[in-house]
């Protein structure tokens, strides 16, 4: 199944990437823009017939390596 | 008593690291990171670098090393588990020091010498200096920014500047025993005139003075 994890920092947490950028954007012109936010999206294929379960491994995935619990939540999406 | 120092793939700093406990009179042996057991060693040291190539974040993938399980269990019993630049990284991602880090607050790698204070010398690597001791050490990382939304993790040594963001200006972290601590400039580097600096050294003293035999 193809599934996509989404892990996004925390918004109480900085992100200085995401706010070079923003300053970048309004350099540029494009004033209107603001709280950007450089999140990370994985992609994967995963071997497994139920979603339920497939999701449920990928989200201790997630609790184990993918995310870090003190800096992002995350976000788990299973393709049928 | 003898420290070990773990070496994952990617770490670049581990034999500075021996020669500066050695050069001090101690005695240090590099271990690699799929070892298993750290029976015989009465202490651990985590070198900086870029262990896993800092893959995914810095210090997560290093952290299930089967070396760590041993390094935690040292932690576990007292012993001093120091982690330098990318070593304390994975502490944090171990969960054995509070927090985790960030890119620098102005996405600059900072490599230049930096000033720290001692603010707290009830830890492996301070005990051997005094509150508000100055100490010249050179600054190397690019996610140096620490962050501990928990507000737990102990600061023993502040930047006198705020070169990165981090929390409270912190340089040095340790966990609430003291016996595990994390510090973003390296020590080792300040440990000799020809570095142009020894003040790395009463640092790497206060470990080595740490070590009880396991």
């Amino acid at each position: 199944m193809k599934v996509t994890v989404t892990i996004d920092r925390r918004p109480e947490i900085a992100d200085p990437e995401g706010t070079t950028v923003e300053r970048a954007l309004h350099d540029l012109g494009f004033t209107e823009t603001s709280s950007v936010r450089m999140d990370r999206v994985i992609h994967m294929d995963v071997d497994g017939a139920d979603p339920d379960a497939v999701r449920a491994r990928v989200e201790d995935m997630c609790r184990q390596l993918l995310a870090n619990p003190v800096l992002e939540d995350f976000a788990v999406e299973v393709e049928g | 008593m003898k420290t070990a120092v773990v070496v994952f793939p990617g770490v670049n700093c581990e034999h500075d690291v021996v020669h500066a406990i050695e050069a001090l009179g101690g005695e240090a042996e590099l271990v690699w990171h799929r070892d298993t057991d750290l029976a015989g060693f009465d202490g651990a040291i985590l070198p900086g670098g870029f262990a896993h190539g800092d893959a995914l974040r810095t210090g997560a993938i290093a952290r299930f090393s089967p070396a760590m399980k041993e390094v935690a269990r040292l932690a576990a019993t007292g012993a001093p588990v120091l982690g330098i630049c990318n070593g304390w990284q994975v502490l944090c991602e171990s969960g054995l020091i509070p927090g985790a880090h960030i890119a620098n607050r102005d996405l600059e790698f900072i490599c230049r010498f930096v000033e720290v204070e001692v603010v707290d010398t009830d830890s492996i690597l301070t005990r051997r200096t005094e509150v508000g001791q100055r100490l010249r050490i050179p600054l190397n990382s690019y996610e140096g920014n620490w962050v501990d939304p928990s507000g737990e993790g102990r600061v023993v040594a502040r930047y006198v500047d705020d070169p990165n963001g981090s929390q409270d200006q912190a340089a040095a972290v340790s966990n609430a025993a003291g016996n595990v601590v994390g510090i973003m400039p390296h020590p080792e580097r300040a440990t000799d005139e020809l570095l142009g600096s020894t003040d790395g050294e009463v640092l790497l003293e206060s470990f080595l003075h740490s070590l009880v035999p396991a």
